[in-house]
């Protein structure tokens, strides 16, 4: 690592990097290109790196490499990079956005590539569909709760640790990294997260076995791969989610077809109502 | 002429029931032949689309974004204000009202501020229902804290992390009705014009970012909640997508735009590293209640170690200024106070061109009082991001902070419906101006989205297409549509054929430099002049040489950059020609020439009005109208924080 | 992505018949199934090299355990049935799975990086392969018998001490059974404490305490059953 210059110093350091960068049209094959930059402030974040090549390639009348990202500060979840073949970089527990330069050697050459999945295909560069979770989202991620019904909000306690858990999972950004980085393509940890928040709630409760197993029929439909307990999408999680999601999601998902499997059919309904 | 603002009579506080009550509805079964486009997917447009798609209306909402779910009020961290009263310290929907008129510095209409005290309490209500996991006490209530510019503990929050919360619950809501098939969901669309038919807004023309196909969608009528335009001073705590095109095309299409020159400066952001950075991170000010906010009394100072200086050697300037508030005084003082100690040579950090741009915010005495495990619950997160950025571990050195663009109050001129002057474009949430005046308040943009969204829209939009009825929806073909479409592709190509030098995000730094210096925290009639004259500049140098790679067909960066820093040129000029007029210092607006010795002198008896502007066309001067505020309750006073 | 494997064939072979079922099933179900399947295969396991480190206590003890395993009649079927059905659910799951997890990734990023994953972990498919191959291996060896006419003569006679030896007797049988239990031992490691996983019976608070458990049952195991082969080898 680079030593950080100390707040007072006058000169920003800099580092010299050779990047090989994935280039891809819709409908064609993909390649790597590769740029010299030669003197990347560690201070800048990584995307403010990208920024840096874009500027040139535009000064040059060149067209950009088209990437995603948004806030810049580690919330939305747009940005997407596998960087030297991890997704969001070699630092653990943060977005590529806020992955700053002064992680990386002087003179590396640093490899990057979109997120790599079935169920994210390539729209250009490194710019990927995600639009799988917003699928298993819809399948199932949410309290059916009409607007302006809501009972008094003290009326439901929820006991803090459920709270905090519940918190835990939800600090999801739904970003992909751990797809990207799972062996399998797997959105285990992603579905987990959210089938966890909401079933920990007692708000949740009444839907969380439906909500499981529709959530599970929608990542199966998008395209993802199964989970086969590598651990690698918690270990590149930029906000620390954990298996015990994926566990809670397997409980609730056995619990509700085993529930169901022997439920009572009840009287048969005749038509109307 | 202003259109009315439509402010219903009866007494304050029971206005909005008794409209409520007067609005007209549409029959279930006609619903979902109504077709209503919401452009946006923060909490206002998610919100307002979950809650029409709900009610059986036909939804479309678009986003440019690749999910609703990334909508910049995702990074809201402090939280959302709501008359609950629960800590029992005497807060109430009346309190919250005139804390927010009077944080909004008299600038702000009464009966829209008090509905959205009183809708306060019913959105926390909504979130809870839907699963958002606010921060809890031990017995399982919910747990509220204090926030800048108020007294009492009245914010609801979810770690640092509130805004991403409510907004995963108002997106877990739409995504319910968009597997439903009541709303269609269509990411990656950038509006680029409103199509307006006989008068009325009946549809938008949109670029798919993915495809690059310009097309035109009808509609019975429109919602705009496409956020804010901070970004127009290119550096600030907005995302980089976010951008002034959708309000700033439909004030194009005769759409008032109210109170442009109300921006708001937040006093907790990591001070710039440097000239490529591309955005300010915003600290959330909740830290402000445990931090304590000093700069060296002597100049000299500025250089060393803070740990090495004594008490006696700093000055806890809020503290000293503001002795009933201190560390928590609102936003723009606090900003303000941040400049003035920077502009006296005792700023700290590293020096960008020549100054130190930083004051200090200490949490070394919360922590010996507390203990850093607690100060670690409470701000962990921050801390991480903090360091992360600056590589400096906060829990062992004061944090630097500097004031940067995080909100802007003016937005499209809205009636009390929060329909704009156009019949059927409706806007909710930061795009429009109506209820934060002059300044914003910590914790009231999430409640305004939410209030906006889940309740105001769809009572006002039913009330609109009630009146136009069933035979109001344009097919789509006709000539409004086919000009909107002709425009906005000639446009398109316009950029692609400059064929320059100049990258758009050059141009876009420009702007935001003339900006940030003339039309930020401090402006003044020769900033201002001078500010028009060179924005005018730049822009015809952008339109000479800009430079956008690509045919525009499939995905084009630098065209959709270019697209909005064009229209952040022509708006930036309208900013600062609203500041210059407002010849006196309100909020956010602070003109050097109308001071107190550093204090903001407000002229109510010439400004207590909405400035409100009319697009005349493109080099031709618009005018301005004002809206006169009408304080029936309220008693105009010195804000003071004293 | 592209280049033929042996893996590659044999898991796209039974993917290749477009009238099962195994599509039909959620990709949770197959994980149960080869949860609960794997468990029953475990505990076989244990049950089965307790009854062969009989071999060290003699050969009447051992050839009395037989006689009485063999004595058990429909018990037995019934033991041996549910193996079998537990053996094909577990490899056809597995298959079905592997299969569709390499066509979930699309063949990965062209630079491979692995954080945590074991070694274990990301060779379940191969170990498994050589498994089965084992298996049917063994079931030859001493089940049919059909390996060896002196080991056939031995177990035909009830004699199983001495068809052990026997057939233990040829170096590379030993190193090829010494071998698959290094390889058993291995894919018990990960697996059994992700059969916990998958049933949702697992958190961070046990997982580093049921990844230890799992590792010492493999080596268990594998000391178990290796004892036999190399106590045969060294005293022949």
């Amino acid at each position: 690592m680079v030593k950080e210059n100390s707040p007072a110093a006058d000169h920003p350091a800099t580092l010299r990097l050779r990047l090989r960068v994935w280039r891809q049209r819709p409908g064609q094959p993909g390649a790597f290109e590769e740029h010299e930059l030669p003197a990347v402030p560690t201070s800048a974040s990584f995307l403010e790196m990208m920024d840096l090549l874009n500027e040139r390639l535009i000064r040059e009348g060149k067209e950009p490499v088209a990437f995603d990202h948004d806030c810049r500060e580690g919330i939305c979840g747009m940005c997407s990079m596998t960087i030297n073949g991890m997704p969001h970089g070699p630092l653990p527990g943060v977005t590529t956005c806020q992955l700053h330069m002064r992680n990386f050697r002087d003179g590396e050459t640093i490899t990057v590539e979109p997120w790599r999945a079935r169920a994210f295909p390539v729209l250009r560069d490194l710019m990927v569909d995600r639009s799988g979770f917003d699928k298993v989202v819809q399948a199932g991620g949410f309290i059916s709760v009409r607007t302006g019904s809501a009972p008094e909000a003290n009326s439901i306690p929820v006991p803090k640790p459920v709270a905090d858990e519940a918190m835990d999972a939800a600090e999801c950004i739904g970003c992909g990294a751990c797809v990207a980085s799972c062996k399998n393509g797997s959105a285990m940890l992603f579905v987990g997260a959210k089938v966890t928040h909401l079933n920990l709630l007692p708000q949740g409760k009444p839907e969380a076995g439906r909500r499981a197993v529709a959530m599970v029929r929608a990542m199966d439909e998008a395209g993802f791969g199964n989970c086969t307990n590598y651990g690698e999408c918690q270990a590149h999680c930029p906000k620390g989610i954990t298996l015990d999601v994926i566990a809670r999601l397997n409980r609730d998902y056995l619990a509700e077809r085993v529930r169901a499997f022997f439920a009572s059919t009840g009287k048969p309904r005749r038509g109307g109502d | 002429m202003i259109p009315d603002a439509k402010i219903p009579a009866g007494p304050l506080a029971q206005k909005w029931q008794s409209h409520k009550a007067r609005l007209r509805l549409v029959n279930p079964a006609n619903r979902r032949k109504y077709h209503v486009i919401v452009v946006g997917s923060g909490l206002a447009g998610s919100a307002a689309a979950a809650s029409l798609g709900e009610l059986g209306y036909e939804v479309s909402c678009f986003c440019y974004q690749d999910s609703p779910r990334r909508a910049h009020s995702i990074a809201a961290q402090g939280g959302i204000n709501a008359a609950k009263n629960y800590p029992n310290d005497g807060d109430s929907v009346r309190r919250l009202f005139l804390d927010t008129i009077k944080g909004g510095d008299y600038r702000a209409r009464e009966a829209n501020v008090h509905r959205l005290a009183e809708l306060s309490v019913s959105i926390i209500d909504q979130c809870v229902a839907q699963g958002v996991p606010f921060a809890r006490e031990y017995g399982g209530q919910l747990a509220n804290r204090s926030f800048g510019g108020a007294q009492v503990s009245r914010t609801f929050y979810a770690r640092g992390q509130t805004g991403q919360q409510l907004l995963l619950g108002a997106y877990s809501a739409l995504s319910r009705q968009v597997g439903a098939g009541s709303v269609r969901m269509y990411p990656r669309h950038e509006m680029l014009d409103l199509v307006l038919v006989g008068g009325h807004a009946k549809g938008i023309v949109t670029r798919n970012l993915v495809t690059g196909e310009v097309r035109s969608w009808a509609a019975d009528c429109v919602v705009l909640c496409t956020g804010g335009y901070g970004n127009v001073f290119y550096l600030s705590t907005n995302a980089q997508g976010c951008n002034v095109t959708a309000t700033h095309r439909a004030h194009r299409r005769g759409a008032l735009f109210a109170n442009p020159c109300y921006t708001q400066i937040h006093p907790t952001c990591i001070p710039a590293h440097g000239d490529d950075q591309s955005k300010l991170t915003l600290m959330s000010e909740s830290l402000r209640n445990d931090g304590r906010v000093w700069v060296p009394k002597d100049a000299a100072d500025c250089g060393k170690d803070p740990a090495s200086l004594p008490e006696s050697a700093r000055d806890y300037f809020l503290e000293r200024k503001y002795p009933s508030y201190g560390n928590l005084a609102p936003r723009d003082i606090a900003s303000r106070a941040a400049k003035e100690a920077c502009d006296d040579g005792r700023g700290v950090g590293p020096s960008v061109d020549g100054r130190r741009l930083g004051v200090y915010l200490d949490f070394s005495a919360s922590i010996a009082r507390l203990g850093e495990p607690v100060i670690r619950e409470r701000y962990g997160n921050l801390f991480d991001m903090y360091e992360n950025i600056t590589g400096e571990n906060a829990y062992r050195r004061p944090m630097r902070i500097y004031p940067a663009v995080h909100y802007t109050m003016g937005g499209l001129w809205v009636d009390y419906n929060l329909q704009s002057n156009i019949p059927g474009l409706f806007v909710g949430g930061e795009a429009n101006f109506s209820d934060h005046g002059a300044n914003r308040l910590g914790a009231s943009a999430l409640m305004q989205g939410l209030a906006d969204g889940y309740f105001v829209l769809p009572a006002t939009v039913a009330d609109y297409l009630a009146g136009v009825g069933l035979s109001g929806r344009p097919s789509g073909e006709g000539p409004e549509f086919r000009q909107a479409l002709a425009e906005t592709n000639d446009r398109v190509a316009r950029l692609l054929a400059v064929g320059g030098k100049e990258t758009p995000r050059s141009y876009h730094k420009r702007l935001g430099k003339i900006v940030w210096e003339q039309c930020g925290m401090a402006r003044s009639k020769e900033g201002l002049t001078k500010a028009i004259a060179d924005i005018r500049a730049l822009r015809e140098d952008f339109w000479r040489n800009v430079s956008v790679p690509g045919t525009g067909a499939g995905v084009t960066p630098a065209l959709e950059h270019a697209g909005r820093v064009a229209d952040f040129l022509e708006f930036g000029e309208l900013m600062c020609r609203d500041a210059l007029v407002r010849e006196e210092s309100c909020g956010g607006h602070f003109r050097v020439e109308h001071q107190d010795a550093g204090e903001a002198r407000r002229d109510d008896a010439a400004f207590a009005h909405v400035a409100a502007w009319e697009w005349k066309g493109e080099g031709a001067e618009p005018v301005r109208h004002a809206e006169p505020l009408a304080y029936e309750e309220v008693q105009f006073s010195t804000r003071s924080y004293k | 992505m592209g280049k033929p494997t042996l893996l590659g064939f044999l898991v796209s072979f039974p993917m290749s018949c477009s009238s099962c079922q195994c599509r039909g099933l959620s990709s949770l179900a197959k994980k149960a199934i080869m949860a609960v399947t794997g468990l029953v295969l475990v505990g076989f396991v244990a049950g089965h090299m307790s009854g062969n480190l009989l071999y060290f206590k003699g050969p009447e003890a051992l050839d009395a355990y037989a006689k009485w395993l063999h004595g058990l009649g429909p018990a037995l079927w019934i033991a041996r049935a549910v193996l079998l059905v537990s053996v094909v659910a577990h490899v056809w799951t597995g298959i079905a799975l592997a299969a569709e997890n390499r066509a979930a990734r699309a063949g990965g990023p062209a630079v491979e990086a692995t954080r945590r994953a074991s070694v274990a972990s990301r060779t379940m498919p191969y170990t498994g392969i050589v498994l089965l191959g084992f298996l049917v291996f063994h079931l030859l060896h001493y089940t049919f018998r059909t390996v060896g006419a002196d080991v056939a003569a031995a177990g035909d006679a009830g004699r199983v001490h001495e068809m052990i030896r026997l057939g233990f007797a040829s170096p590379g049988v030993s190193v090829f059974y010494i071998v698959s239990m290094a390889l058993l031992c291995l894919h018990l490691s990960h697996g059994v404490s992700s059969m916990f996983q998958t049933l949702g019976l697992r958190n961070e608070r046990w997982r580093g305490r049921l990844d230890l458990a799992a590792a010492a049952y493999g080596w268990l195991i594998f000391l178990g059953f290796a004892a036999i082969p190399v106590h045969v080898l060294a005293t022949k």
